[in-house]
């Protein structure tokens, strides 16, 4: 089990109507990629996050299936469109059955 | 690599002469048969090629950062043919997606091919290959 | 492994010679600004004990590439900062007999704001240098009532140093170098300029007289500290001081000190030493 998994965010607090906003995503986590062994020989067991979502007001914007090659402490940098004020939700799912979530609060106008 | 905008939108007017001149790519098995079981899910046939050989030689060993980008894409899938599993990520783009764009930092084992295909929403696919070196960090074990 | 070695030495003679079209100083005129508002001095007058052995000290940031340089511009980007906040927790956790955390005494963390500029420092209570490691762990055995403090080189080491260095970032390096420190900086200045190992190198064989060119595909730079400690992208994860003298020392094929030992601790001091004058940039980004 991944420990001391931190989720990080940014995306602007504020936009314009229509507005294409960058938003970057980072969290701390081995990815462990089930390819190594310990110092015993035996395989260290796959432990990854598998998959990020990143939604706006309920609707996706990004939703990225993840493999072992992804690097440890993955991150992600993307755009969205943003028509109204809202909520960005972004959501980690780990192997373990572990789920990171974090939120970000938008003012257009 | 960094497919940019522009080398993508190249890519759908210089196909067919960029598919001729394709040199023969050299993918680890397993990465072909990963691109091969990807395109069969996806129902795929045939597929305009394009190669990007990427000037890039990064000082990383294990984290290097890419960026792809396909304007107008459902999804692009990404490859890292050198590793011993290839996979590394499929980014599906939804409603408020501002671009077809991401940014990710990915592992490599060794200088290999990284290879990015998009799902385009007519049925067709790009394909993209940069080739990334990485310098084998010199000291501190 | 023989073979890689020899290498190694033909390549730096080959650098050698052909040191001006090779050295590439792309980014030797970049400046060091964090997150648009910390300053960063990044190269600087030697200080006065290198007696002219090199004339401007840089950091390490100055030699790598434009993209790894630019993931220590921003918190961020920069991956070492996520364990400098888990080493924020620990500060603000409890541990130990008296369920102290190190916020019951350090009220205020921005007391230790100069920690990471003057360590490592002559602690007279002990009669000897210690390094903000030692100083942890005394705390925690001495102060706290722990039975047992974290190791060196325990993560959780490594995320603490990680956070004070973080929270005295920008200020200017000023390690002691005199008084009752002395004796502990002329053995680390010994150690610097041994020769290890089969190759015979010394560590200013490479970081003083061969900074700036390639070796192997690395971008030799002066071997400055004042990153530590440093994310590397080589293994995703944080490397204290002494593991990475480990690592310079075994690429010579020589037998290689403890982190902890009395050897590194003098190595430290003078290294660090040789960056008074540059600004604490821990956690920084290196390959
Ligand atoms: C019971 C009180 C107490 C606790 C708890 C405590 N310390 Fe300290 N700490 C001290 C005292 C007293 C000193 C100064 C004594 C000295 O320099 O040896 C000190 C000194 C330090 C210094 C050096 C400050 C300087 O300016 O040189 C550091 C760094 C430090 N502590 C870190 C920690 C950390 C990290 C923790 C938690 C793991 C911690 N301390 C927990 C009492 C405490
Ligand atoms: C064979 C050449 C060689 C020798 C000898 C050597 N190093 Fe290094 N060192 C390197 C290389 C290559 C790097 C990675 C690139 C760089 O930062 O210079 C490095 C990196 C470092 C770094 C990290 C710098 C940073 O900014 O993060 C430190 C510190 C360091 N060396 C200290 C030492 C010390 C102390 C010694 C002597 C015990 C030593 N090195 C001996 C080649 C060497």
């Amino acid at each position: 089990m991944a420990e001391n998994v931190t989720p990080r965010v940014r995306a602007p607090r504020e936009a314009s109507v229509g507005e294409v906003v960058s938003v970057r995503t980072l969290i701390s986590h081995p990815m462990e990629s089930g390819m190594r062994r310990d110092g015993d020989g035996n395989v260290i067991p796959r432990s990854i996050i598998n998959r990020f979502v990143c939604t706006f007001n309920g609707e996706v914007v990004v939703d990225v299936t993840m493999e072992p090659s992804i690097a440890t402490n993955p991150y992600f940098q993307f755009e969205a469109k943003v028509m109204e004020s809202g909520t960005f939700n972004f959501t980690w799912y780990d192997d373990d059955g572990s789920v990171y979530e974090d939120s970000s609060d938008i003012t257009v106008s | 690599m960094s497919l940019t905008r522009r080398e993508f939108v190249g890519t759908s007017l210089t196909s067919a002469a960029a598919f001729a001149a394709l040199p023969s790519l050299s993918f680890a098995a397993t990465a072909d048969e990963a691109i091969a079981a990807y395109y069969r899910r996806r129902g795929h046939i045939g597929c305009r090629d394009h190669l990007d050989r990427a000037r890039n030689c990064r000082e990383r060993l294990n984290t290097v950062q890419i960026e792809v980008s396909a304007p107008g894409a459902e999804e692009i899938i990404m490859f890292a043919a050198g590793n011993p599993n290839p996979n590394v990520a499929t980014f599906k783009f939804g409603p408020m997606s501002g671009s077809q764009a991401a940014t990710t930092r990915i592992r490599l084992a060794s200088e290999q091919d990284v290879v990015a295909i998009a799902k385009m929403p007519d049925g067709s696919f790009l394909k993209a290959v940069s080739n990334v070196k990485v310098t084998i960090g010199g000291c501190g074990g | 492994m023989t073979g890689q070695t020899k290498r190694v030495v033909v390549a730096m003679a080959a650098l050698a010679l052909t040191a001006s079209s090779l050295a590439v100083w792309a980014d030797e005129d970049a400046d060091l600004v964090v997150n648009g508002e910390i300053e960063m001095v990044v190269r600087t007058d030697a200080p006065a004990h290198l007696d002219g052995a090199v004339r401007t000290i840089y950091s390490g940031w100055v030699f790598r590439q434009d993209d790894t340089q630019a993931m220590q511009m921003d918190d961020f980007d920069n991956p070492g900062m996520l364990f400098a906040e888990q080493g924020q927790e620990l500060f603000n956790t409890a541990m130990g007999a008296n369920g102290e955390s190190c916020a019951s005494c350090h009220t205020n963390a921005e007391d230790l704001t100069r920690v990471r500029a003057t360590y490592p420092k002559w602690d007279e209570a002990h009669g000897a240098v210690q390094t903000v490691e030692m100083q942890v762990q005394e705390c925690q055995t001495e102060s706290m009532g722990m039975a047992e403090a974290w190791g060196q080189n325990s993560q959780e080491m490594l995320n603490m140093t990680a956070y004070i260095a973080s929270i005295g970032r920008g200020q200017v390096i000023d390690v002691a170098i005199d008084g009752p420190a002395q004796a502990t900086w002329d053995a680390g200045k010994e150690i610097y300029y041994t020769r290890y190992g089969q190759l015979e190198l010394s560590c200013a064989n490479c970081h003083e007289q061969n900074y700036g060119n390639y070796i192997r595909a690395d971008h030799l730079s002066q071997g400055q500290i004042n990153g530590f400690p440093t994310y590397r992208l080589k293994n995703a994860r944080l490397n204290g001081t002494h593991n990475r003298f480990r690592g310079c020392i075994r690429d010579t094929r020589g037998e290689t000190f403890a982190i902890g030992s009395d050897e590194f601790i003098a190595l430290e001091l003078y290294v660090a030493s040789r960056g008074n004058g540059l600004t604490v940039e821990g956690p920084s980004v290196r390959n």
